[in-house]
């Protein structure tokens, strides 16, 4: 769907429009210091060279992509005011926001969207590399416009949305003819936000001031905003509720003070806010292992385990049952009649099983596996110890194998040593983003959260290479529901529950959580009442 | 002078064991799965391998093992600890960052521990096995067996989140510009709760000590003969006893100043102080080999040095010992 001028034009004065809207709901005033949660240090500060949720809390306020999502979901202009496309899907222009300066005082110009794209994006930008790398050049005929073109067709929408989280621009002044990696701007973020940064106090906090300059008039309403570093989850929540932050994003806290304070009035508790930060909990199976490369191995471990049991006691009630890799939260690409494909069946399970040749043997077992749990939420490891106890059931004896992040990755993603693994699937918006790469065949070994499963369908990967450069949106969605369906029935992974992250903030602030992706985004507009 | 020379000595004995400790836990981190490129890999969601290799060889992890050992140790020679993977700046800079948080911590909590189990065990001893010995016994018996992340807890939920008298965590009042004698109070208002935390379980241990050893040379003949001259009970207890006793608890000092440096991994994590322990922890984790050595290199100096100091004490204490 080429965007035609009049939507353009349209989208143009919805963020004229924007200040006025919010200064006119009841709450929003000026000033105040909003402190906020992070759990891990951050290595660099710089979204155009690492994406992830760590890196966009701290730095999407001080950096801007060409666009954002707005409430609906659909794409919001930020640095780009408005873009065309050809039918081919070969050529996408942007008209750049004019009169937009960088904190250090420079003009922001198209030269620094093509020497982001082509040198950042496109070189070092994990998923940006990928999603990037049928990109041949980027064009400036004027300071104000930018022309992406492309040598393989790339659908509007997919580039649009997956440009909210891997289209944040880099002042080119600051980054040409240095070392990408070393530049002190990584730690130190220049850019064009709404508020500037101060300082990063290693281990304790950063800081971040009102920018005066900023391009939306009479925003932003704070006059700071401060990251704190707290690892441990109980003092996070007890500096939640002794006032010390307002804010705990992405399921920083415990699950069990999540369930406290969602009861607490002065908190907000919810996954509203994080539409577009959905997660799933995965059972990756290791296809070489000789039992799991029989499908029914697979399929009855999955019917094996009570997922809305487990939803129900151990997260609280805070996630559902997956109906496959693209969660019920992707409007443009949910198949609307999936179902939960592998429901809890234990005689299903076994019989399954049965039909595989893997008899019970003595004391009713069928044969061990080994359990890789990644680190990630409190809920991996729960989950993990939920998968033991359903399996056991179903005469699967597994060992749990607990390391950390380092050495989960290696030895599951590269070492390919283990026989079941879980963890997250993370769903950027799109399925082309991150998610496709979980079933594409042909991943280099190494590649974490990608195909490492020794799987391969051709017919999966002739649909997913065809929806990755279908310029039509119908026929996308189309192909995309023909992919959950093959690699549901397949089952290199099991996609089990669907959740997003959890929010807890304070109930004095005004506009919160009031985008799909509101803990990645600009808060120019977010204030304490 | 012969001090100095004694001090000197233990200094330079100490030092081949730095460097076998050093050698030892690189070679140990060569075991555990994953480099720091994974560790980075997990943080930022994904990323290819060629974009991995890169990021390898950026952190000159695709030499061989000898060959980074051998990277390492000759940097070493030049006093030249490396640079962090994860702060991206030389691993020395980082650590005189942190260190004048745990050098706080950890002093103040030893100072405390010392102080209050030396009083605590004397008072103890005076009355030995009348109430407030039973008492002061079973309260340290309490704070010995309770763990200090959970000691830490329940002091921010009573003091901080019930009470709201005193910060949560953090070192100081994040940007407020405070300055001279009111940021001195506002850290020391900070560090009440982990000093409080981290000693109480070293105090119980120093106050059980300090029991047993003053009623040791309470019995000895020449308290009988002090008190026999008429001196009086509390110039008895301070001048002769107390003296005497001290030396077990100053041994228990030297000895636990590397413990107190462990224990404060603990406490930093549950309080959020931007103290070396919670640095090391972070480095096992981002596997920042560089970091991990430095912090190893730098608690280990500081270990020798308060162990070097016990030694001065001693011979303050015992004036036989420095002969």
């Amino acid at each position: 769907m080429p965007l035609t001028r009049r939507t353009a034009l349209l989208a143009g004065a919805a963020t004229l429009a924007a200040p006025q809207l919010a200064t006119a709901q009841p709450g929003p005033k000026r000033g105040g210091i909003v402190t906020v949660h992070i759990n891990a240090e951050q290595r660099i500060l710089n979204p155009a060279l690492r994406a992830s949720t760590g890196v966009y809390l701290i730095t999407s306020k001080i950096m801007e992509a060409l666009v954002d999502l707005d409430a609906a979901g659909k794409p919001d202009p930020m640095l780009a005011v408005s873009w065309a496309s050809t039918p081919d899907g070969l050529t996408h222009t942007f008209a750049l926001r004019p009169g937009v300066k960088w904190h250090d005082g420079k003009p922001f110009t198209a030269a620094d969207v093509q020497y982001t794209a082509m040198e950042l994006w496109k070189k070092e930008l994990n998923y940006a590399t990928t999603l990037q790398q049928y990109l041949v050049a980027v064009d400036t005929p004027d300071d104000h416009t930018a022309v992406f073109r492309y040598s393989r067709p790339m659908p509007q929408d997919l580039l649009l949305r997956a440009l909210a989280d891997l289209g944040y621009i880099a002042p080119k002044h600051v980054f040409a003819g240095t070392d990408v990696l070393q530049n002190p701007a990584n730690t130190a973020p220049i850019g064009t936000g709404p508020f500037r940064f101060v300082r990063y106090e290693r281990g304790q906090y950063v800081i971040a001031d009102r920018n005066p300059d900023y391009w939306k008039p009479g925003l932003p309403y704070l006059d700071r905003i401060v990251w704190r570093f707290i690892n441990d989850r109980a003092a996070a929540a007890a500096a939640l509720e002794s006032g010390q932050i307002q804010i705990s994003p992405l399921s920083s806290l415990s699950l069990a003070d999540m369930d406290r304070l969602q009861k607490d009035p002065r908190f907000e508790v919810s996954t509203r806010g994080n539409e577009a930060n959905a997660v799933e909990n995965t059972v990756e199976y290791n296809c070489r292992n000789k039992y799991l490369a029989d499908v029914r191995v697979r399929q009855a471990i999955a019917h094996a385990l009570d997922i809305p049991f487990f939803c129900e006691n151990f997260l609280y009630g805070f996630g559902k049952p997956a109906t496959g890799p693209i969660p019920s939260t992707s409007k443009a690409f949910f198949p609307a009649t999936s179902k939960p494909p592998y429901p809890f069946d234990v005689a299903r399970a076994n019989a399954l099983l049965d039909e595989a040749g893997f008899k019970r043997g003595a004391g009713g077992q069928r044969f061990g596996l080994r359990l890789l749990p990644t680190v990630a939420g409190e809920d991996v490891p729960l989950f993990a110890t939920f998968i033991q106890q359903s399996l056991d059931a179903v005469g699967i004896k597994v060992e749990i194998i607990q390391l950390d992040a380092a050495g989960f990755l290696s030895r599951t993603y590269k070492d390919w040593d283990f026989d079941l693994a879980t963890g997250w699937h993370q769903y950027r918006g799109d399925p082309a983003v991150s998610t496709t790469v979980w079933y594409r065949s042909g991943s280099p070994r190494g590649a974490p959260w990608t195909n490492q499963f020794g799987w391969q369908s051709d017919q999966a990967d002739k649909l997913m290479d065809d929806a990755a450069s279908e310029t039509d949106p119908a026929k996308r969605r189309a192909l995309y529901a023909d992919v959950v369906r093959v690699v549901d029935e397949g089952l290199p992974v099991y996609m089990a529950i669907e959740r997003q992250f959890i929010t807890a903030s304070s109930k004095a602030l005004v506009n919160a959580n009031n985008n799909p992706r509101w803990a990645s985004s600009h808060w120019a507009d977010l204030s304490l009442a | 002078m012969p001090l100095l020379l004694l001090a000197l000595r233990r200094l330079a004995l100490r030092l081949p064991t730095l460097g076998l400790i050093l050698v030892g836990l690189f070679l140990l981190l060569q075991l555990a799965p994953g480099d720091t490129v994974d560790a980075m890999l997990a943080q930022m969601g994904g990323g290819d391998p060629a974009l991995a290799d890169r990021l390898r060889s950026f952190y000159g992890l695709d030499a061989t093992v000898p060959v980074q050992l051998g990277r390492y140790l000759w940097r070493l020679v030049r006093l030249d600890l490396g640079q962090s993977a994860i702060y991206g700046k030389p691993v020395l800079d980082v650590i005189l960052e942190r260190l004048p948080a745990t050098l706080l911590l950890t002093l103040s909590s030893l100072g405390l521990a010392v102080a209050g189990g030396m009083a605590l065990g004397v008072l103890a001893a005076r009355r030995a096995d009348g109430w407030p010995d039973t008492a002061i016994s079973l309260l340290g018996l309490l704070f010995y067996a309770t763990p200090s992340f959970w000691l830490g807890l329940m002091g921010i939920v009573v003091f901080a989140v019930k009470l709201a008298w005193l910060p949560a965590g953090g070192l100081q009042e994040v940007g407020t510009g405070l300055a001279g004698w009111a940021a001195v109070l506002d850290i020391a208002w900070h560090l009440v709760l982990p000093t409080a935390t981290l000693s109480l379980i070293f105090m119980a241990i120093y106050l059980r000590v300090m029991r047993a050893s003053m009623l040791e040379v309470l019995g000895l003949d020449f308290v009988r003969a002090a008190r026999a001259k008429g001196v009086t009970e509390g110039r008895v207890l301070v001048r002769h006893v107390l003296r005497n006793a001290l030396l077990p608890v100053v041994t228990l000092v030297g000895l636990q100043g590397a413990t107190l440096l462990g224990g404060s991994v603990v406490v930093e994590s549950v309080f959020s102080l931007p103290g070396l322990g919670r640095l090391a922890y972070e480095s096992v984790v981002q596997r920042d080999l560089n970091m991990l050595l430095g912090i190893v290199f730098a608690s280990t100096l500081l270990v020798i040095l308060v162990n070097l100091a016990v030694d001065l004490v001693y011979a303050r204490l015992d004036p036989r010992i420095a002969r």
